[in-house]
């Protein structure tokens, strides 16, 4: 048995780490050994000990987590109360954790009560886990904070030894994160003597991580995993090349249902929902061979997710079609190759993906990339040589927003009188809050009590009072209810139910917003097939399959885009600028880069490439920062903007990760003008009060700080007649009140959301004096891709590769002629 | 700011882009659905929405009445929202506003939000009103000649770069007029819903509301809201009220 610890903040030696003999047996009948690190963390827990585990997927992470849990309650017995909390970003991890955790308890016979604790936990559950606490509860933030709402929170966790938070990476950036943040300060309360375990992938930067576990970080464990086989990452180049533009990837398709035929079990991965339905429907047409093959995102209906994940489990399936839906957690045993189609975009987000693949530690995860135009081929080799060095583009920890804060707050006093003083230094015990200071919590906390305004006229319908002894209490208890229907951060887009036939079933969700853009007769791809919106009716958005078969005419509709990161960019970039390396690309790419030398320029590293050429009756201009989509957009908006000023006749503008193109009927004939640092300050202000990311961030942080209710499918005939536009709260609020803690918890977000804007205003002042014109008579090879997307943006959404193909082949011989 | 003309049953009216109507003839100004005191119902309710709605739908008004000023204004029901109100009225500014409707004769047309009106308050109430052909109602019956409030219309037009644009209108078909709401705080209805749609019994043309001017808009050139379409597939008529 291996006793060595792999720790580099150096643990005493002469732990004690045995395990107790009915474990060791456990272990022995299966033929497994412990990992040194499953034993470390059982020793920590011996001590006392706050620990961090960083392990690969596959390392035995989940089991580590609850070993010593176990042990401890097979020497101690059970039956005392909650003695494990363990927190899940995802419900249907949690409930797979559950199962998994049956099999050693029932094989071991130790008398432990495992329950589960979800949104999806029927009531009748929920009392009898109230009577009689399990001895092991698995449940998710919003959960937790649930559970912290209730006035016997302080004596259903008093009896609590263990927190352990999973996939701690995915969560502690995030506003779950925040909030789950909070929850921990609270439960540090309840249960002083509790130990608290995060478990995380592999992550470049560990020390925030240990500051979210604890305010005294250097007290935290940091216990490092074995590193597992490195992962095995190809690119996929059909012989028949390389699209020019594009984000589907049909061309490869044929290529990727070989793989799956050659595999045992494949998960395809995609960037978006809108690419998950297309390419699905591509290898269904293909699939000759009728292999199980199935689709999975986050707006199909729940029951069918279901169906799909327990088929895939049982091993049903060749392969499912994923988004972002299945990246993490379950483990699906026998899945021994994944597919990325399309830019893997993130390094960590391409890991977490690949560990899909292979829950065994020993062997390598296999993985295959499949870049959908030459961009990305640059962006796949980038990743895969950013994986082959460990280089992960970190998880942090983000600074809390006010209406996390404010929600937390209304649940404090959900479940008892508090004081403000005390809470204010177990907030600031958060990691997010660590810099709260004393001034803005106070105007949170006024926000809560009265809505916080300079105009003080709600002292009446107060819902916090201080009562003589200085405590806070909720003035009426029916706040509290309403705190339970709305607690959690996730915030969606108002959705409806899309169902087949008037008394058909359901297939899922869809963004209201899309439907919007909808006439009947209209056809669209959904749930894998081609359905025709037929109409509306109470909320529910009705479809049939269409008499005869015929192409899609809106193509899908988009959901989940996520921008390139910058590390990920300045690998692209470095590839670009160092023509050494040219010679080990891919050929079509070789070509491509040619002829843009060629054609135009690819630019000096440092350099901003701006390209100006007229094409049609229109003027273009196509600049090259590589900073991501959301980025470009805005530095779209700001460009016509000044544009407009200038008298340059802007039309109209189209951002992609690597590139923006604004075109007008004057040609620019000095882009260095347009480019300067003021940009930003100039029109930033202003463009972003009116900006809809503003009053979007505004709508997450009202409904979360609980000014107003939240929309829920199903639950909208009720809320209508109370709902009012958050945009006319904002409207009011930014004329009367511009400083009011809520505007400022909304820009927080917004600037929080475009950190790609600190990455504008870098690149702005790092190409001052550095812009690189070429001047052209025609569009260069590298405009192709930005260009050909022009006029089929659907909204939101993209048009299909096989529309574009003809425009595509056009502008391509234009390109070269 | 620019009004635009409109005959209804042969009188001159005259639509402002703040969402007022005119009357030239009779020196008459026409607001409906101030809702005062939305703000106050919501936060007695526990839902904290910022108390300046009494500020900014008092301002709209104090602008109107500054740029018409009228010999009459009439108040097309919904003016006070709710219980709250007359309490809100009494901390927030009773005077300021009691001012305002003694600057002119002043007549509250009541509706369905409009609890007691303070007689201290000033102004006359009554249920409807009629003057010269033309019927001031709080809610539509659809008859000729009504002027009516209630629904709160708004319409949503597709423009070139396939953006929604989405106002408050006017929706009239020369025989009848609704008003859009004034207050700062209340929402709309789509003006292709049953509801509204249905008081027409041919076409009608919505009259959005520009920041300077009023747009012109066939209702068949609108683009509908999603809940709009209901009709496609029932066509039972609904009797939504609006959302206020």
């Amino acid at each position: 048995m291996s006793e060595t610890l792999i720790d580099p903040l150096g643990l005493a030696p002469g732990l004690e780490t045995a395990l107790p003999v009915r474990f060791a047996r456990w272990f022995d009948e299966r033929g497994w050994r412990p990992r040194a690190h499953q034993l470390a963390m059982l020793a920590l827990a011996r001590e006392g000990r706050d620990a961090l585990l960083l392990a690969p997927t596959g390392g035995g992470k989940t089991l580590a987590g609850f070993l010593p849990s176990l042990v401890e309650l097979a020497e101690t017995g059970s039956g005392c109360g909650i003695h494990t909390l363990y927190v899940s970003p995802l419900k249907a991890l949690a409930a797979d954790i559950a199962r998994n955790l049956e099999a050693p308890i029932q094989e071991m016979r130790l008398p432990i009560a495992i329950a589960l604790r979800t949104g999806d936990t029927p009531s009748s559950a929920r009392a009898r886990q109230r009577r009689r606490p399990p001895d092991v509860l698995l449940t998710t933030p919003e959960s937790l904070a649930l559970l912290l709402s209730y006035p016997d929170a302080q004596l259903q966790f008093s009896k609590l030894r263990a927190i352990v938070l999973d996939e701690l990476h995915a969560l502690a950036e995030s506003k779950r994160g925040a909030l789950l943040a909070l929850g921990l300060a609270r439960l540090r309360r309840l249960a002083p003597a509790a130990r608290v375990v995060g478990l995380s992938a592999t992550i470049a930067e560990p020390r925030s991580l240990l500051r979210y576990l604890s305010p005294r970080p250097e007290s935290v464990a940091l216990v490092q995993g074995e590193p597992g086989a490195p992962p095995e990452v190809e690119i996929l180049l059909p012989g028949t090349g390389i699209p020019w533009a594009g984000h589907y990837a049909t061309h490869a398709a044929p290529a990727i249902l070989d793989l799956i035929r050659r595999h045992r079990t494949s998960i395809v991965f995609v960037n978006t929902r809108a690419q998950a339905e297309v390419l699905f429907g591509v290898l269904w047409r293909l699939n000759d061979d009728n292999l199980p093959i199935a689709l999975h995102h986050g707006s199909l209906d729940v029951e069918q997710r279901r169906k799909v994940e327990a088929a895939m489990a049982s091993g049903r399936l060749r392969a499912v079609v994923a988004t972002s839906s299945l990246d993490l957690g379950i483990d699906w045993g026998d899945v021994d190759l994944v597919v990325q189609v399309g830019a893997p975009k993130s390094v960590s987000r391409l890991l977490q993906r690949v560990g899909r693949a292979n829950h065994r530690l020993e062997e390598p995860s296999r993985a295959v990339l499949v870049p959908a135009n030459r961009f990305e081929v640059l962006e796949c080799l980038a990743a895969r040589a950013a994986i082959a060095e460990g280089a992960l583009d970190g998880s942090g920890v983000a600074a809390g927003g006010f209406d996390v804060l404010a929600q937390h707050i209304t649940g404090v006093a959900c479940a008892g009188p508090f004081d403000a003083d005390s809470l204010f230094a177990e907030v600031r015990e958060a990691a997010p809050y660590a810099d709260l200071s004393r001034a803005d919590f106070d105007a949170v906390l006024d926000f809560v009590a009265t809505g916080g305004y300079a105009l003080k006229r709600y002292e009446r319908y107060r819902r916090l009072v201080r009562g003589p002894d200085g405590l806070w209490r909720l003035a009426d208890a029916r706040l509290a209810r309403r705190y339970r229907m709305n607690v959690g951060t996730i915030v969606e887009a108002p959705m409806m139910r899309v169902r087949l036939g008037l008394r058909g079933r359901r297939l899922g969700e869809v963004e209201e917003y899309f439907v919007s853009t909808l006439t009947p007769g209209d056809t669209f791809l959904f749930a894998g097939r081609t359905l025709e919106f037929i109409g509306i009716r109470e909320d529910e958005v009705i479809v049939r399959v269409p008499r005869r078969a015929r192409e899609p005419k809106v193509p899908a509709y988009a959901g989940g885009k996520l921008p390139l990161t910058s590390a990920l960019a300045a690998r692209v970039n470095a590839i670009l600028a160092d023509r050494r390396r040219w010679a080990s690309l891919p050929m079509p790419v070789q070509e491509w880069l040619e002829a843009q030398v060629r054609r135009s320029s690819i630019g000096e590293a440092g350099e901003l490439l701006v390209e100006t050429f007229p094409r049609g009756r229109r003027h273009f201009l196509v600049a090259y920062p590589l900073a991501g989509r959301n980025a470009h957009q805005t530095l779209g908006i700001l460009l016509t903007r000044r544009m407009e000023r200038m008298r340059l006749a802007p039309l109209g503008f189209v951002a992609s990760d690597y590139c923006i193109a604004v075109w007008g009927r004057v040609p620019i004939t000095r882009p260095e003008e347009l480019f300067t640092p003021d940009l930003l300050a100039d029109d930033f202000e202003e463009w972003m009060a009116e900006s809809s990311l503003l009053r979007r961030a505004f709508r997450n942080c009202a409904v979360v700080a609980g000014l107003v209710e939240r929309r829920l499918p199903g639950r909208e005939k009720t809320g209508r007649q109370v709902m009012i536009s958050t945009d006319l709260l904002y409207d009011v609020l930014r004329k009367h009140e511009p400083e009011h803690v809520l505007l400022r918890a909304a820009r927080a977000e917004a600037a929080q959301s475009m950190t790609d804007l600190r990455r504008l205003s870098d690149l702005l002042h790092a190409i001052q004096g550095k812009i690189k014109h070429v001047p052209l008579k025609r569009i260069s090879p590298f405009a192709v891709a930005i260009i050909a997307g022009i006029g089929k943006e659907f909204v939101g959404g993209e048009a299909l590769d096989q529309e574009l193909e003809a425009a595509v082949e056009e502008l391509v011989a234009e390109a070269l002629a | 700011m620019s009004v635009l003309p409109l005959r209804v049953c042969g009188r001159e009216l005259l639509l402002d882009p703040a969402g007022a109507l005119l009357w030239p003839d009779e020196k008459m100004l026409i607001v409906a659905d101030l809702h005062i005191g939305k703000a106050a119902a919501l936060a007695r309710r526990g839902l904290m929405a910022p108390p300046y709605e009494f500020e900014e739908t008092l301002a709209r008004l104090e602008a109107l009445i500054e740029r018409h000023r009228p010999q009459m204004v009439v108040s097309l029901g919904d003016g006070l929202h709710g219980a709250e109100a007359a309490a809100l009225i009494e901390e927030a500014g009773f005077d300021r506003l009691s001012a305002l409707i003694r600057r002119q004769l002043w007549l509250w047309v009541t509706g369905n939000h409009d609890t007691a009106i303070p007689l201290a308050l000033g102004g006359a109430v009554l249920p409807r009103f009629e003057r010269a052909g033309l019927s001031f109602v709080h809610v539509p019956s659809g008859r000729e000649g009504e002027i009516a409030g209630h629904l709160h219309p708004v319409a949503r037009i597709a423009t070139p770069a396939r953006r929604i644009q989405r106002r408050r209108c006017f929706a009239s078909d020369g025989r009848r007029l609704l008003l859009p709401a004034l207050g700062a705080f209340t929402g709309g209805l789509d003006v292709l819903d049953p509801a509204i749609a249905g008081l027409f019994p041919g076409p009608f043309t919505a009259y959005l509301l520009g920041s300077r001017r009023v747009f012109a808009v066939p209702a068949a050139r609108l683009t509908p809201e999603p809940d709009a379409r209901r009709h496609l597939l029932s066509c039972r008529r609904s009797s939504r009220r609006p959302a206020a």
